[in-house]
C-alpha cells in the first residue's frame, strides 16, 4: 500500500494489565504484549469482544496504569513521564472511540467537545483564535461549521463519530487509537468514516492503531494486523499474509467466519470451531498462564507458540 | 451466607457501639455534672449515683463501667422518678408501645400492598390515581397533624371514638391510624412501582402464554416477585413507628415509652434520655439487621460473593 | 380503510421521466440543523413544565416563599405588631379583621407568626439540605472518584454512620447542646449527608468509565476539569432531586424535635413548634394548630410533589434519544 514507510513510532514490550476481580482472582485483561507500528502505518487490532483489545488500546495511552510492561513513543517511555512530561504527551496520542453516544459530554455543545483540549493545552490565544481552530477542525471532518453551537443529542450516530474525530485532531496528534470506531454506526455510515480516516491519515500523515472485530473492515484499512485471544496476541502479520495465509487455529477460526458474499461459496464453506480449552482469562493470583513466544515463520510474520 | 450474616451483624456491634460511645460522651460534655440539673437532687439519690457511675473515678474507668453495665442490661437509675431503674421503667411501659407498634405494623403492610397492587393492576385508571394522590398526601402530612386533626375531627366532634387512652379496642383505632398513614403511603408506592415492573416482564406473558390462570400467575408470579422490595422497608418502617410512636402516644395521652421520653426530655431526666435513646437504637439497628439478612434470603439474585467492578 | 377507498376510486396518471426531477442533494446542506437549540436544563424545563402536578407544587412554593418573606410585614404595615408582640387583653382569639388567623396563649397575632414560623421552617430544612449537598458531594465525589482502598473504606465508614439512627443522634445532641438555629441545622446534618454522599457516589462511578470522560483524560484533563466540568454537571439531576426531596425531611425533622422541645426556642418559632405551643388548648382554639399544621403539609407536600416531578423530568428512560 505505502511505498515508504518511517521508523518505528510507537514500540509496545511486554505490556500487561491485570484486574482484580476479587476472592484473590486476576482478569489478566492485556497479558505480555509486544509489537510496534512504524510511523505512518495502521496497525489493525482483531479479536472478539472482551479480548482484551479495547484495554490495550486504554493502557497504551496510559488511561489505565499498566501492570507491567513499557510504551514507547518515539523512544520515549511514556509510563516514566511526569504528571506534566505526560499531559503535554497526550497532545501527541489521541483516541477515537467506540460509542459515538458515550463519547460526547451531552452537556457540551460541539465547540466545548472540540475546544476542550485547546483549552487544555492552551492552544488557542484568543476567543477567535480558538473560534477560527474549531471551525477549521469541522470542515475538515465535513460537518457544517454552523453546528459548532449544537449540542451532540442533536446529531446522528456518523456525525457524532465525525466530532470525536475532529476532537481528537484538535491536538494536531500523531498517533490515533481508533477504538472501534466504527461498530456502533449503521453499515451505510461505516464506509463513510473509514473512507474519513483514511483521508486524514494521508492528509496529516497521521499513524493508528485500529481495533475492530470486524475484519473485512480491518482488512481493507490495515497495513498489518495483529490478532488477539484472551488477552495474548496470537499472531501478527502484514494483512494480506495474514488473510492468505493464516496459521494461528484462532485465526483461521476467525477468518473463517467472515460471511462470504456469494451463497453458492458461503454453503460450501467450513466454519472453524475452536474448542475453549485452558478457560478464560480470570486465573488466581499465583497461578502461570501458559508462557508463549512469537516466533517468526516468515519474514514479519509471528505466531504465538505452542498453539 | 455465614460470613454474611457474621461481618453484617459486626458492622451492627459497631454501630451500636458508637451510639453507645457518644451517648456516654455527650452525656459528659453536659456542662456542669450531669446529675446537677436546675432541681436539687436529694443527697441519698446523689450519692448512689455517683456511688454507681464512680464520678469520682478517671473518665476512661467510667466508660469502661458504663459500658459493662449496659452489656449486663442496666441502664442506670432514673434522676427524676426516685429509686427507679431505667431498665425496669422501659419493661414496664413497652408492652403498651410494642403491642400499638405491631398493630401498626401488620395494618400498614396489608393495607399499603393491597393499596399498592390495586393501583399496579389498574395502572392509569382512577384507582390508581387515587392510591398515587393518598400516597403523596400520607407521605407529606407528618403525624402530629394528621393525629390532632383525627382526634378533632372523629373523637371530639363526631365522637365516634375515644380521645384519649387505650381503655378499649375502640381507643387503638386513631392512634394506629395516625401511625400507619406514612407507612402506609410508602409501602404503597413502593409495591405499585415494582408490581408494574413485574407486570411487564417477559415472564409474565410467557405464564399467560402459557395459559396459566390469572389469579394463579397474579399470586405464584405478580405478588410473590413485586412484594419483594417491601422487604427492604422493614427497617426504616420500624423508624417510622417509633418516631410516629412518641408523637401519638402523647396526643392520645398513651403511657407508653414514647411518652416517657418525650416527659423525660422535658424535665430534662438525663440518664432516662440516654437510656431510651441506647434501647431504641438497638431496636432500630436489629431491625435493619433482620431487613438485609431477610432480603438476600428471599432475593434469590442476590448472590453472596465479594464481586467488584473490573 | 375508507382512505383507501377514495383513493383508489381515482386511478394515477402513468409515471414518465419527466416527471421526476432532480433535487441535487448536497450532503452539507442536507445535514443543516433546523431544531431550535435545547440545552439539556431547557429540556428538563419543558418536560417539567408539561407535568400540571409537580408546577402546581412549584408554584405553591413560590407562593410560600414570597409570603413568609412579606406577610409578616404587611401585618406590621398594617396593625403595626410583629411576631412577639404580645396582647394579653386578646389572648386566644378566633381569626378575625385584626388578627386574620386569630391570636395565640399570650394573645400574639397568628398570621405573623405563622409566616415567620414558615420562614424559620424553611430556613431550617434549606440550610440543612445546602450543607448535605456540600458534604455529600465532597464526601461521595471523593469515594467514587478515586474507588478502590479509598472508597471502600470510607464506604464502610458511611454504612457505620448511617446505622445510628439519625433522629436520636440529633435529639442528644440537642439535648446536650442548647436548641438554637445553629445547632438545630448542626444537629439535623451529622447523619444527613450520607445519603447524598452515597447518590453522588453511585453517579461518579457509573459516569467516571464515560468514554467522554476518558476522551477528556486522554487529553490530559485534570482531577479539577474532570470533577467540575464532566462528572458532577453531569451528576446534577440525581443530586437535585435528592436535594429537593431532602428539605421537607430537614423540615419534618426540625418539627418533630419541636415536638420534644427540641426546636426553636421562644421567642422565634416554627411551625412544629406551633403545633407544639397548640397541642394543650387545642380542643378549644382549634385555628392556633390548624394554620400551621395546614402550611407545615402544605410545605411538604410541595417539595414532594416537585421533587418527583424532577426526578420524571430528568429520568433519561423518558427522555427520545
Amino acid at each position: 500500500m505505502k511505498a515508504e514507510l518511517g521508523k518505528n513510532l510507537i514500540e509496545v514490550e511486554g505490556l500487561k494489565k491485570y484486574f482484580n476481580v476479587g476472592s484473590g482472582k486476576v482478569l489478566k485483561a492485556v497479558d505480555n504484549l509486544n509489537f510496534f507500528i512504524r510511523e505512518g502505518e495502521t496497525l489493525g487490532m482483531v479479536g472478539e469482544s472482551g479480548c482484551g483489545k479495547s484495554t490495550a488500546g486504554r493502557t497504551i495511552l496510559r488511561l489505565y496504569e499498566p501492570t507491567a510492561g513499557s510504551v514507547k513513543f518515539n523512544g520515549t517511555d511514556i509510563y516514566k513521564l511526569s504528571p506534566n512530561k505526560m499531559k503535554a504527551m497526550r497532545r501527541d496520542m489521541q483516541m477515537i472511540f467506540q460509542d459515538p453516544y458515550a463519547s460526547l459530554n451531552p452537556r457540551f455543545t460541539v465547540s466545548d467537545i472540540i475546544g476542550e483540549a485547546l483549552d487544555i493545552h492552551k492552544m488557542a490565544g484568543s476567543g477567535g483564535e480558538r473560534k477560527k481552530r474549531i471551525e477549521e477542525l469541522l470542515d475538515l471532518v465535513g460537518l457544517n461549521t454552523d453546528h459548532a453551537t449544537r449540542y451532540p443529542h442533536e446529531f446522528s450516530g456518523g456525525q457524532r463519530q465525525r466530532i470525536g474525530i475532529a476532537r481528537a485532531l484538535a491536538v494536531n496528534p500523531k498517533f490515533i487509537i481508533c477504538d472501534e470506531p466504527i461498530s456502533a454506526l449503521d453499515v451505510s455510515i461505516q464506509a463513510q468514516v473509514v473512507n474519513l480516516l483514511q483521508e486524514l491519515q494521508e492528509r496529516l500523515g497521521l499513524t493508528y492503531l485500529f481495533i475492530a472485530h470486524d475484519l473485512s473492515m480491518v482488512k481493507h484499512i490495515s497495513d498489518r494486523v495483529a490478532v488477539m485471544y484472551y488477552g495474548k496476541m496470537v499472531e501478527l502479520a502484514d494483512s494480506e499474509e495474514l488473510y492468505s495465509n493464516p496459521i494461528h487455529p484462532y485465526t483461521k477460526s476467525l477468518l473463517s467466519a467472515i460471511p462470504i458474499a456469494d451463497p453458492e461459496i458461503e454453503s460450501q464453506k467450513k466454519r472453524i470451531l475452536l474448542s475453549a480449552e485452558g478457560g478464560g482469562p480470570i486465573r488466581s493470583a499465583g497461578e502461570a498462564s501458559e508462557e508463549s513466544t512469537l516466533v517468526e515463520v516468515s519474514p514479519g510474520h509471528w505466531v504465538a507458540t505452542p498453539y | 451466607m455465614a460470613r454474611y450474616v457474621t461481618s453484617k451483624l459486626l458492622y451492627t456491634l459497631l454501630s451500636l457501639f458508637i451510639l453507645i460511645t457518644a451517648t456516654f460522651f455527650l452525656m459528659k460534655a453536659i456542662p456542669g455534672d450531669p446529675f446537677m440539673s436546675e432541681k436539687e437532687v436529694p443527697a441519698p439519690i446523689r450519692a448512689r449515683l455517683e456511688a454507681q457511675y464512680g464520678l469520682d473515678k478517671p473518665l476512661m474507668t467510667q466508660y469502661v463501667n458504663y459500658l459493662g453495665n449496659i452489656v449486663q442490661g442496666d441502664l442506670g437509675i432514673s434522676m427524676k422518678k426516685l429509686n427507679q431503674e431505667v431498665s425496669h421503667i422501659i419493661g414496664q411501659t413497652f408492652g403498651v408501645s410494642l403491642r400499638l407498634g405491631l398493630i401498626a405494623v401488620v395494618v400498614s403492610t396489608i393495607v399499603g400492598v393491597a393499596l399498592g397492587l390495586l393501583a399496579a393492576l389498574y395502572h392509569r385508571k382512577f384507582i390508581d390515581s387515587t392510591v398515587m394522590v393518598l400516597a403523596v398526601v400520607g407521605i407529606a402530612v407528618p403525624s402530629f397533624v394528621l393525629a390532632s386533626l383525627l382526634q378533632y375531627a372523629l373523637g371530639l366532634k363526631l365522637g365516634w371514638f375515644p380521645i384519649t387512652g387505650l381503655k378499649s379496642s375502640l381507643g387503638y383505632v386513631l392512634p394506629v391510624i395516625a401511625l400507619s398513614a406514612n407507612p402506609i403511603a410508602y409501602i404503597a408506592r413502593l409495591t405499585r412501582s415494582s408490581m408494574l415492573e413485574v407486570l411487564h416482564a417477559d415472564y409474565i406473558k410467557t405464564a399467560k402464554a402459557k395459559g396459566l390462570k390469572w389469579p394463579a400467575i397474579l399470586w405464584k408470579h405478580v405478588i410473590r416477585n413485586g412484594i419483594l422490595p417491601v422487604v427492604t422497608y422493614v427497617g426504616p418502617m420500624t423508624a417510622n413507628v417509633i418516631t410516629g410512636s412518641v408523637v401519638v402516644e402523647r396526643i392520645f395521652g398513651i403511657g407508653g415509652i414514647g411518652k416517657v421520653f418525650v416527659d423525660s426530655i422535658s424535665n430534662r431526666d438525663y440518664t432516662m434520655i440516654m437510656g431510651i435513646t441506647l434501647f431504641y437504637g438497638i431496636i432500630l439497628m436489629l431491625a435493619r439487621f433482620i431487613t438485609d439478612i431477610v432480603y438476600v434470603l428471599v432475593d434469590p439474585r442476590i448472590k453472596l460473593t465479594s464481586g467488584k467492578e473490573g | 380503510m375508507s382512505n383507501e377507498n377514495k383513493l383508489n376510486k381515482q386511478p394515477l396518471p402513468a409515471l414518465t421521466a419527466a416527471d421526476f426531477e432532480s433535487v441535487n442533494v448536497n450532503e452539507r446542506e442536507s445535514e443543516v440543523i433546523k431544531r431550535e437549540s435545547l440545552t439539556a436544563w431547557r429540556d428538563t424545563w419543558e418536560r417539567l413544565r408539561s407535568n400540571k402536578v409537580a408546577m402546581s407544587g412549584l408554584v405553591a412554593l413560590v407562593v410560600i416563599i414570597i409570603a413568609s418573606i412579606f406577610g409578616p410585614w404587611i401585618a406590621y404595615w398594617v396593625h403595626g405588631y410583629d411576631y412577639q408582640t404580645t396582647d394579653l387583653m386578646a389572648t386566644n382569639k378566633k381569626p378575625s379583621a385584626l388578627h386574620w388567623f386569630g391570636t395565640d396563649d399570650l394573645g400574639r397575632d397568628m398570621f405573623v407568626r405563622t409566616w415567620s414560623g414558615a420562614r424559620i421552617s424553611l430556613i431550617v430544612g434549606v440550610a440543612a439540605a445546602l450543607i448535605d449537598l456540600l458534604i455529600g458531594v465532597i464526601y461521595g465525589g471523593i469515594m467514587g472518584y478515586f474507588g478502590g482502598r479509598v472508597d471502600t473504606i470510607m464506604n464502610k465508614f458511611s454504612e457505620i454512620l448511617y446505622a445510628i439512627p439519625y433522629l436520636l443522634v440529633t435529639i442528644l445532641l440537642l439535648v446536650v447542646f442548647k436548641p438554637s438555629l445553629g445547632t438545630i441545622i448542626l444537629a439535623l446534618t451529622i447523619t444527613g449527608w450520607i445519603n447524598m454522599s452515597w447518590i453522588v457516589r453511585g453517579e461518579i462511578m457509573k459516569l467516571k468509565n464515560r468514554e467522554y470522560v476518558l476522551a477528556s483524560r486522554s487529553m490530559g484533563a485534570g482531577t479539577g476539569r474532570l470533577l467540575f466540568r464532566h462528572l458532577l454537571p453531569n451528576a446534577s439531576g440525581p443530586i437535585i432531586v435528592t436535594l429537593t426531596l431532602s428539605v421537607p425531611n430537614a423540615i419534618f425533622a426540625e418539627s418533630f424535635l419541636s415536638f420534644l422541645g427540641l426546636g426553636v426556642q421562644a421567642p422565634i418559632s416554627s411551625l412544629g413548634s406551633m403545633v407544639e405551643n397548640a397541642l394543650t388548648g387545642w380542643m378549644f382554639y382549634p385555628w392556633r394548630m390548624l394554620f400551621p399544621a395546614i402550611l407545615i403539609s402544605v410545605i411538604m407536600l410541595a417539595f414532594n410533589l416537585l421533587g418527583d416531578g424532577l426526578r420524571d423530568a430528568l429520568d433519561p428512560s423518558l427522555k427520545n434519544k
